[in-house]
């Protein structure tokens, strides 16, 4: 038992270092090499940095394509979804008025096409993406608010669309915060 | 919506093609065979050296299991002591405070027993000191811990009679530097190259587009999600585990990560063939296992790409499926397949919120953490399974009038209470727990209304999950349990405990017992284990031990939510 004892605490000492000092700095060695530097990819804009790459934000206003609901409100300090279960009716109410708010804003898209992500909020609560759909559904809407041809918004969303990876594995997607940013420079022009 | 099953599906081909050699390699390391990664062991030696340990020595499962608990000890105290100081100890730069000492107890336990019920959240409630020196410590070693004890029930089936297992420290130390690290290392390396950070830097201020004012956290992230998965302690850097766009920022990352945490413990069953030279015996095991996995991964697939049918009505579009807790990179396939094999095996963490998974789904999660015996987690997923055999052995040998034998092995009362004990502790951890926590919140609403962020049925299940998720040893959450109070911290932290060393000592126990009995060679009266006829006995074993004896739970958590939507 007790050369057990030393053996435990001397063998941590040492695994300390190496699981904890050694593996790490290795990994962060390679960091520097990667994007970002291993700092996460940020986003500039304006001569500011605006966001990161792979972070969501909130864009709750009309003339930008909407983020989905979040339960941290986008605060990426923290993070988390909102945990309520299918059947609790106060959720159920709560994502029953975000679907008549997105049908009021965007008159164009009928009742049974709301895209469901834009009412229900995200696992991270960070969610930086949305589907194609999604943001197909706001095409309307930015582009009355904005003053722009609808036509030329679509190609805008269709020239943001992320395939699936492989061409064949997981969803496609789009990055809400690319696609503002090139959304902006359009109205500038 | 086909481009998510395919990659579900080449998910799962992957992580085989990669165990299969995987398994050969481990064997190869624990016979103390020739292998490429020879060039490791002089770092073994001099770790050797510094523990004062002598590698020869071989050790009786005693012995073993006194080495293990010992070093244990150590690493609780450690752990202790960096929570509940780390507020003032460096590498703190957005200025956490320390613990206090229930959170760091359970929190402690926890990731000691290779756990991860996080009644924190990464970003506020850890420096980036404890979460290398003290959460990816633990990840590291407790992963280990249970590769070893496998290992050395393994070698207790050999065909020989003997009462020395090989050495602890031995399987110990090379459990890290010849699999865990290396693997760990690779992993790192991809998720960092895919824009997780790895970085000192505290949290970043920013102006968003609009206008808003939030701060971004990160830090030294990747090396500790890689070994999160890989020992499957699936505990995260940030609260939402895996669901966070740093900690798994692409679908390949998600790919990465989820064949990560399977790996091992499949590549463990396939050691087991290798090491015993019975490779028909890891098949039948691997089948009993797949077979298990595949019926709770179909339907929590389907009732996840389905859809909510309440939301559907209000005039949601449900193409996508089920989002709520989702994130549009996963998609609800391969948060259905991640939410079956974190559960199966004793992982726990998360790409998706369990609390919101439909009523079906949930409980397929549950299953798989009450069975817990379906692949499972590195080295105590085979432990489990272990019992289920030797209680399946018994059980046909009296139908079949022949005394009971394993591997050669006579199969007698003294194994078989071993076997019982351990196979109804997980049960009566997770019943009692519930019961009395149901209890206290019935007998005084008012004081534990923090306690359930949903009503009725649902909220039940939040309970449940939670104890059979410490029972378990595997770490998810229905999160919207409000588990950071005493109660939850101190009841999970006693359950976590009982449910990680019992079924550890238990089964070497049994095969330390056998290890001693005289070696019958196999005859044409034996008891073939290595057949399809087994397998099946084996698997309606447990599903009559686990599954059944949570039906009457199941039935008033999940399944009357289930009915209450459909």
């Amino acid at each position: 038992m007790k050369n057990n004892l030393v053996s435990a605490f001397r063998l941590t000492l040492a695994l300390l270092v190496l699981c904890c000092v050694v593996y790490p700095a290795i990994v962060w060695g390679a960091a520097q090499l990667a994007p970002g530097q291993g700092q996460g990819v940020q986003v500039s804009h304006q001569g500011r940095v605006v966001g990161f790459d792979n972070v969501g934000q909130k864009f709750d206003r009309p003339e930008y394509f909407n983020t989905r609901p979040s339960a941290v409100d986008y605060r990426a300090d923290g993070s988390g979804g909102s945990n309520k279960g299918p059947t609790n009716p106060q959720y159920l109410a709560e994502v029953n008025t975000r679907v008549a708010a997105f049908l009021q804003q965007n008159p164009n898209v009928k009742s049974g096409q709301v895209p469901v992500e834009l009412v229900t909020a995200s696992g991270s609560g960070l969610d930086p993406h949305l589907s194609p759909a999604g943001a197909y559904a706001q095409v309307e809407r930015v582009a009355r608010l904005r003053g722009l041809p609808a036509a030329r918004v679509k190609a805008l969303v269709a020239a943001h669309v992320q395939e699936p990876i492989f061409v064949m594995l997981g969803p496609s997607k789009v990055n809400v915060l690319q696609l503002n940013l090139a959304l902006d420079s359009l109205s500038r022009k | 919506m086909s481009s998510e099953l395919i990659g579900i599906a080449v998910i799962f081909g992957v992580t085989v093609l990669l165990a299969i050699p995987l398994g050969r390699y481990l064997a190869t390391v624990y016979r103390g065979d020739k292998s490429w990664s020879d060039f490791l062991a002089p770092l073994e030696r001099l770790l050797f050296r510094i523990g004062g340990i002598d590698a020869g020595r071989g050790m009786t499962w005693q012995q073993h299991m006194v080495a293990l608990l010992t070093i244990n000890l150590v690493w609780f105290l450690f752990a202790m002591l960096i929570l509940c100081t780390q507020g003032v100890l460096p590498l703190n730069p957005d200025g956490n405070p320390s613990m206090s000492p229930d959170l760091a107890f359970n929190t402690a336990i926890s990731f000691l027993v290779n756990c991860n019920l996080q009644h924190y959240s990464g970003e506020s409630g850890l420096t980036y000191l404890s979460q290398m020196v003290g959460i990816m410590f633990l990840q590291f070693v407790t992963a280990a811990t249970g590769m070893v004890a496998c290992v050395v029930v393994f070698n207790a089936l050999r065909n020989r009679t003997t009462d020395k297992l090989g050495n602890f420290y031995v399987y110990f130390v090379r459990s890290i530097t010849r699999v865990l690290l290396p693997l760990s290392l690779i992993v790192g390396l991809i998720l960092v190259f895919q824009g997780t950070p790895m970085t000192f830097a505290g949290k970043q201020a920013l102006i968003t587009m609009q206008g808003d004012t939030t701060a971004v956290s990160r830090g030294p992230a990747a090396a500790m999600i890689a070994i999160k998965e890989l020992g499957t302690n699936g505990g995260g850097f940030f609260g939402a585990n895996s669901a966070h766009p740093l900690e798994n920022p692409t679908y390949l990352t998600n790919m990465v990560e989820n064949i990560a945490l399977v790996l091992i413990p499949i590549a463990l069953v396939f050691a087991l063939g290798h090491y015993l030279r019975r490779r028909r015996l890891s098949y039948t095991v691997f089948g009993v296992m797949t077979a298990g996995f595949l019926m709770l991964l179909a339907p929590t697939v389907y009732y996840e790409m389905q859809g909510n049918p309440a939301i559907a009505q209000m005039g949601a579009d449900m193409n996508l499926g089920a989002m709520e807790g989702k994130e549009i990179r996963l998609g609800t396939a391969a948060s259905a397949y991640w939410g079956i094999t974190n559960t199966i095996i004793s992982c726990g963490s998360v790409n998706s919120m369990h609390d919101s998974h439909m009523p079906i789904s949930g409980m397929s999660e549950m299953l798989g953490m009450m069975t817990n015996a379906f692949y499972g987690g590195v080295g105590v997923g085979f432990l489990n399974f272990f019992v289920f055999v030797i209680i399946a052995v018994f059980i046909s040998g009296l139908m079949v009038g022949r005394t009971p034998e394993f591997l050669g092995k006579k199969i007698e009362a003294r194994e078989m209470k071993i076997a019982i004990i351990v196979a109804l502790l997980h049960p009566l951890m997770i019943l009692a727990g519930t019961a009395m926590a149901a209890h206290l919140l019935v007998s005084n609403p008012t004081e534990y209304a923090g306690w359930l962020a949903n009503p009725g049925y649902h909220g039940f299940s939040e309970m449940l999950y939670e104890y059979t998720s410490a029972a378990a040893n595997n770490g998810s959450g229905f999160e919207g349990l409000g588990d950071n109070t005493p109660w939850w911290n101190i009841s999970t932290g006693v359950v976590l405990l009982l449910s990680r060393y019992l079924p550890i000592i238990g089964p070497v126990a049994i095969a330390g017992i056998l290890a001693s009995k005289k070696y019958t060679p196999e005859s044409a009266g034996t008891l073939r284990v290595d057949t399809a006829t087994f397998g099946l006995m084996v698997f309606f074993v447990i599903w009559i031990i686990a599954a059944l004896a949570f039906f009457p739970a199941l039935a008033l958590g999940p399944l009357a939510e289930h009915f209450s939507l459909y």
